[in-house]
């Protein structure tokens, strides 16, 4: 029988997520005010951070294209959105961003990446190796972050990019820097 | 049974309407609004498909003055079940959605849908806790479903059986930037409209 052992890994485990606290600031900073998520390890301290700001809406969804389209009634509602998602289901969104797309619509998410660093799952891995070229296939602008100290300067610019151009903007998270989940497995 | 008219019931719906802003799914509910005039306050898609429903909820949290009502078909609905599961668990107030089911997919050849063959949407309402969820058959019941648009200070999920032929397509505009920036400039005003 094999027994998995969860960890998640990252190389300065001190440090891990430490970027989370950040992006709420900047979220706070720039209005964005309404946040849905498809949960993710990676994004559990961002998400724990707007749960307990009550002057933040959030959003569960059930799956990631929701978030296209609830991002889409927020902007025509006058609030800024961002929608935080893993690489794995960025397939999930292609047709609903038409919709930011023909609507002259900003758009914003921050994807944790799967599938690239190390990986044990290895059906992460095709999501994972396809995650850029579906979004900017899809009309997205995508920005790339490896480092922890590039997390919030990239932010602060995909929000000022979607925001005041109007465009739409995914920011992936390299899974090197949010640690790769690995089971430690043994063998009993 | 006589199956209603769907443009007669959407008719009888949004007389009197007031402020109420109006998401509709793509195809035929999108023609149906059309036919009761093109309103700053009308936002009907065209693509996006299992979109409607989350739409309204955005519009619905972002303007929690304005009732929002998502008039969808039930294939477009039937695409967007999962929002269901995550609109009641929010439970905005102030947003309606209400399914013209005619058990078709009638832009592309009059296919059935499920609802046609075994899907109970109202049934899958209520089991993600939609605490107001009712299923019209005839025209006697509309003016309170009317009311209940109006007035309910919830959310609520609304089944109206209609028949499946197929009506005259009286299309709305199809520009999206078009119709986000009418929409926002009526909700927002011109100057806030064009900021992001």
């Amino acid at each position: 029988m094999r027994i998995a052992d969860e960890s998640l890994t990252a190389p300065h485990e001190e440090h891990v997520q430490e970027w989370a606290e950040g992006v709420y600031e900047l979220f706070k900073a720039h209005h964005v005010e309404l946040i849905s998520f498809v949960p993710d390890g990676g994004h559990k301290r961002l998400i724990a951070c707007c749960q307990s700001d009550p002057a933040l809406c959030t959003v569960t969804l059930t799956t990631e294209e929701e978030g296209i389209a609830l991002a889409a009634g927020a902007f025509l509602g006058g609030k800024r959105s961002a929608l935080l998602m893993q690489s794995s289901g960025v397939g999930n969104c292609i047709n609903m961003l038409s919709l930011p797309r023909v609507c002259n619509m900003p758009f914003l998410a921050l994807v944790t990446m799967r599938g690239e660093w190390g990986e044990f799952n290895p059906w992460q891995v095709p999501m994972g190796q396809s995650t850029q070229a579906v979004l900017e296939a899809s009309g997205v602008i995508v920005y790339r972050v490896d480092s922890v100290e590039d997390v919030c300067p990239t932010v602060e610019a995909a929000i000022m990019l979607a925001f005041q151009s109007r465009a739409r903007v995914a920011v992936l998270l390299a899974q090197k820097l949010i640690g790769t989940k690995n089971f430690m497995e043994d063998d009993k | 049974m006589n199956l209603l008219n769907r443009r007669d019931a959407l008719r009888t719906l949004l007389s009197a309407r007031g402020k109420m802003i109006v998401v509709t799914g793509l195809g035929s509910t999108a023609y149906d609004l059309a036919t009761c005039g093109n309103e700053p306050l009308d936002f009907p898609l065209w693509g996006a498909m299992g979109g409607a429903a989350m739409v309204g909820l955005g519009i619905a949290l972002a303007q929690p003055e304005y009732t929002v009502l998502v008039l969808t078909g039930d294939g477009e609905m039937l695409m967007g079940l999962g929002s269901l599961a995550t609109i009641a668990a929010r439970r905005p107030r102030n947003l309606r959605i209400v399914v013209m089911d005619n058990e078709r997919f009638g832009e592309t050849g009059q296919q059935k849908t499920q609802t046609a063959m075994s899907t109970d949407l109202a049934a899958v309402a209520a089991g993600c806790r939609f605490e107001h969820v009712r299923i019209i058959h005839q025209a006697s019941e509309l003016e309170a479903l009317r009311m209940d648009l109006h007035t309910l200070d919830d959310l609520l999920f609304a089944v109206i059986k209609v028949s499946p032929e197929e009506l005259l397509r009286v299309l709305p505009p199809r520009d999206g930037a078009y119709l986000t920036h009418r929409l926002r400039a009526a909700l927002l005003g011109t100057e806030h409209a064009l900021e992001a």
